[in-house]
């Protein structure tokens, strides 16, 4: 999708106000949330969530990704949010894990398995392993322990049990149930 | 929320607005004297549950406020860094307050310090997380918090009846009456906070009557955990603040000797190129790690390609001519020589006779690697500096050390500091260093505005305090019915404690326990150790130093059990001996009993007595931890150059379990870090400059490399009081690997990382 052009927009002679025309910039969505980004086109997308909109929920892991922690569904795929630039981003939907919960606070089923299994060591890396599990299950909703092996995210707590616990038990749709 | 500093102590009374975020200050002694000192500080500005902002709470105590609705607050003392001690040490509080766990919220409380005459005095006593020591110091102290609350709420319903407290009883938030009157918490929390607090500590609830304490619960963060909420230090942030980002000299001991900024100052929003230099004199740990040029800039993106665009050159220090192959070397040469050690750690019997009559004897030399901290949260910090204020979030597992840098660096008094913990992206003993805290304020007062430093994953495992390698020399004697005469450990490595104020004669503690496995089992045991000299820097990590040293003593008697052609298990009980109390130097005793238990209960549940007659290979290992035990049972499959780790089972006896869920994910998550630790990592360096910059070549274990579950066996004991659990599962983990694989591929794994050494010798 093309970047929305800046239009004159109409003024109105009376008033003597002049409205702010309208930058141009980089269109996207976030978490359902429609944005325009006018800085440098080069910004990781990273750090414009961060910095910018301070959607901190995403982490810095790395300047390569590294430990999957900065993971965001980019038109349903799992990216490192620090390798997107936002000049690639323009019409994209992006969702962080900010935007996982439905609106009313209802969890997504992977967000109420890794509380079930308490699937969390410190929890820096943890949205991004939701991500990754979040997409992993829309491929594959039953996957199995391969599939689950080629998570790329990396914990040194030591939550890599715990999450395919969780995992498991979305794809047995046991997520919120004792 | 806003990020201004709270306004200045003006001692409101005890019901206070919410929104001024302060609590009441009670300290808990130790010894259970109850330190009572009324005074208003400022306290945790954290993120709190919005349903509760701007509602009335009253302080009862330090660590308790309830409003009129009923819903209590609970203050976390030790920094949480996963640990889980932010859900523990409320749970310890909530049970003898009778709270009702649904309606309890968590706040971390930040720094506790206020001014003495001058010197800082520390309102929650101890507070330090990620070491193993906050559960015992809050079954001590924190009780005690709990109980004192519930006393209060006690006296208030007692006065509003007319009858006695002893006629009273505490149950999920109500007091009843033996008439079945009752008042909610809520209902009683205002008169409550006024009335005075008692001089002696109310009687603590029998264990019989814990509703809380023993029972799993999951972390109290969870939620806002999974929905991304929770606020680290490094998503902190002030709205004038500068991001700093860095580039370390890649010699701690090195200097800068050329600088061109110009391209760096042109970047669209960097504002300012600073140096820093570490503090002469000072230790290891409270200075900046090396000399650094920081580049500041109004976002991370404008700081990150400003400091791309830095020309730089440094020139190298002493240690520019180290490496770790080197020392090594160095290590072994001093372990072959005939040079006295430089401390004798333990001597009993003699070693030396002993041998004489020895039926058998056997050698063994360990190697273990260097080691970074890789903690998922780099380091940084958000500091500004007012004249007479200063403010911090710190991602710190010891508040009252970065008080102590920010303190000298600012001049400022101990009040006048005030220090925010949030949960912390992972500790490892990385963060009871504080050099980051030392960079961001050297960096606030240079540009005289708020500074949010910010490490890069390279600069985080390039520029750490890290673990030294070690090698260790092990040598026993065994008589002719297979007891074990005599045995020496010789352990070479460079001390984590040089260089930071510790006397020459106690930096072998970082490296060896006097009461290691198997001492004072084996009446002629003696341990030597040597000190490697080495200007990389080098500091606290967890598991030490019963990590390298467990690994060399396990997978010894492992092969000790092989030269006898013998059964390990039955060895290793032998070695064991009779269930009982054997005093340790520590002045504590370790019980052979309860050792012994939790070696056989992971041995039966990996079905041990088929030992042999398994394909795949198994291997176990035992520790003791101050008065914690613990066991490993692994099962490996070689398939081909393929390892495969099929079962894990850890069994411990820590005494009284407050979270049993919590120790589980504690001690599975432990497992699976020494596991990954033991598999694939060592940090190495030559011509003094480390040699991995990121995941990619210090590789945490990825998903397929690890077991796919790890079977935690909990041994109930609640006759004993809890013990640390932080990192208590990490020494069994390498050793009881590499004897499973020395069954399933008959290569012995002396040197660590494993996978790389058994890749050269199949």
């Amino acid at each position: 999708m093309a970047p929305v052009q800046a239009q004159a927009l109409p003024t109105n002679p009376d008033s003597g106000i002049v409205p702010e025309k309208v930058r141009d910039g980089i269109d996207l969505q976030i978490n359902g949330e429609h944005y325009r980004h006018t800085g440098d086109p080069q910004m990781p997308l990273l750090w414009y969530l961060r910095d910018v909109l301070r959607l901190t929920g995403t982490k810095y892991g790395g300047e390569h990704g590294d430990n999957g922690a900065d993971l965001v569904l980019l038109d349903g795929k799992a990216v490192s949010a620090i390798a997107q630039p936002l000049a690639r981003l323009a019409g994209a939907q992006v969702v962080t894990v900010e935007g996982l919960a439905g609106n009313d606070g209802t969890l997504h089923p992977v967000q109420q398995a890794f509380i079930d299994e308490d699937a969390i060591g410190c929890g820096y890396c943890t949205p991004g392993w939701l991500i990754a599990a979040v997409e992993l299950l829309r491929r594959k909703p039953h996957p199995g322990d391969d599939d689950i092996d080629r998570l790329p995210n990396l914990c040194r707590c030591g939550c890599q049990t715990r999450v395919r616990r969780a995992i498991k038990r979305v794809a047995a749709g046991k997520a919120g149930k004792a | 929320m806003s990020n201004d500093l709270v306004t200045p102590d003006d001692s409101c009374g005890n019901s206070i607005r919410l929104s001024r975020r302060r609590f009441l200050q009670v300290m808990a002694g130790t010894a259970g004297a109850l330190v009572v000192g009324i005074r208003m500080a400022d306290a945790a500005d954290a993120p709190l549950p919005p349903a509760l902002l701007g509602d009335n709470f009253h302080d009862l105590g330090a660590y308790v406020r309830i409003n009129a609705e009923g819903n209590v607050l609970i203050g976390a003392r030790d920094p949480d860094t996963g640990t889980g001690v932010a859900t523990a040490l409320p749970r310890i509080i909530a049970d003898e307050l009778d709270a009702d766990w649904t309606r309890v919220s968590v706040v971390p409380l930040g720094l506790g310090v206020t001014s003495n005459n001058g010197q800082p005095r520390w309102t929650y006593g101890r507070q330090i997380g990620g070491i193993g020591g906050s559960i015992p110091a809050a079954w001590n102290d924190l009780r005690q918090v709990g109980a004192v609350a519930r006393w209060l709420l006690l006296q208030a319903a007692a006065r509003r009846l007319g009858v006695p407290g002893d006629q009273l009883r505490c149950d999920a938030g109500m007091v009843i009456a033996r008439d079945g009157r009752r008042f909610t918490y809520g209902e009683l929390a205002a008169d409550a906070s006024k009335i005075a607090l008692p001089t002696s500590v109310p009687p603590l609830k029998k264990p019989a009557d814990y509703h809380l304490i023993g029972k799993p619960v999951g972390d109290i963060d969870a939620r806002s955990i999974v929905t991304g909420l929770t606020r680290y230090a490094t998503d902190e942030h002030y709205a004038d603040a500068l991001v700093a980002v860095l580039v370390h000299c890649p010699w701690a001991d090195g200097t800068l000797a050329h600088i061109d900024s110009t391209a760096t100052l042109a970047v669209k929003g960097v504002v300012k190129v600073v140096q820093l230099k570490p503090e002469p004199g000072q230790a290891w740990g409270n200075t900046v790690i090396a000399p650094a040029v920081a580049v500041l800039a109004e976002d991370t993106w404008s700081a990150l390609q400003g400091r791309q665009k830095l020309k730089l050159e440094w020139k190298p220090g002493a240690s520019g001519s180290e490496s770790s192959y080197a020392l090594e070397q160095q290590a072994s040469a001093l372990l072959a020589g005939k040079t006295d050690p430089t401390t004798r750690v333990r001597n009993d019997g003699d070693v030396d006779a002993a041998g004489k009559k020895a039926a058998r004897r056997l050698d063994a030399t360990y190697f273990q690697p260097w080691l970074a901290h890789a903690t998922a949260e780099p380091m940084n910090c958000l500091v500004r500096l007012d004249k007479d204020h200063a403010s911090l979030v710190v991602p710190t597992q010891a508040p009252q050390k970065a008080w102590a840098v920010v303190q000298r660096l600012t001049g400022l008094t101990p009040a006048q500091i005030d220090i925010k913990v949030p949960r912390i992206g992972g500790g490892y003993g990385r963060r009871l260093d504080h050099d980051y805290v030392a960079e961001a304020v050297m960096l606030a007062q240079a540009v005289d505005k708020p500074v949010r430093l910010l490490w890069t994953r390279e600069q985080d495992l390039g520029h750490d305090y890290y673990r030294s390698g070690s090698v260790h020399q092990l040598s026993v004697t065994i008589d002719r019915k297979r007891q074990l005469l005599g045995w020496k450990q010789r352990t070479a490595s460079a001390s984590a404690l040089a260089h930071r104020n510790v006397p020459d004669n106690r930096l072998w503690t970082s490296e060896l326990q006097a009461d290691q496995l198997p001492a004072a089992l084996v009446p002629n045991y003696r341990s030597d150790w040597y000190a490697l000299d080495s200007a990389t820097p080098r500091g606290p990590a967890r598991g030490m130093p019963h990590l390298s040293n467990a690994f060399a003593v396990e997978s010894f008697i492992d092969e000790i059990a092989h030269s006898m052609k013998e059964d390990p298990l039955v060895t290793h009980l032998r070695v064991l001996g009779d269930p009982r109390e054997v005093p340790l130097s520590s002045g504590g005793t370790m019980d052979t009993g309860r050792l012994a238990n939790v070696l056989k209960l992971v041995a039966d549940r990996i079905d041990w007595k088929n030992w042999l007659r398994t394909v795949n290979g198994l291997g176990i290992a035992c520790w003791h931890v101050e008065g914690a035990y613990v066991a490993h049972a692994i099962e490996v499959a070689m398939q081909g150059e393929k390892l495969i780790i099929q079962r894990v089972v850890c069994a411990v006896d820590v005494g009284r379990v407050i979270n049993p869920l919590g120790l589980e994910g504690q001690l599975a998550g432990a497992t699976l870090d020494a596991l990954s630790t033991a598999l694939n990592l060592a940090i190495t360096f030559k011509d003094g400059q480390i040699q991995q910059h990121g995941y990619k070549d210090y590789p945490l274990a990825s998903m397929a490399q690890l077991p796919n579950a790890v079977e935690v066996i909990i041994v109930p004991d609640d006759d004993r009081p809890p013990a640390g659990a932080s990192f208590l599962a990490m020494p069994t983990a390498a050793p009881a690997l590499a004897n499973a694989v020395f069954r399933a591929s008959a290569v012995r794994v002396r040197r660590l990382p494993l996978m790389k050494e058994l890749l050269r010798m199949l």
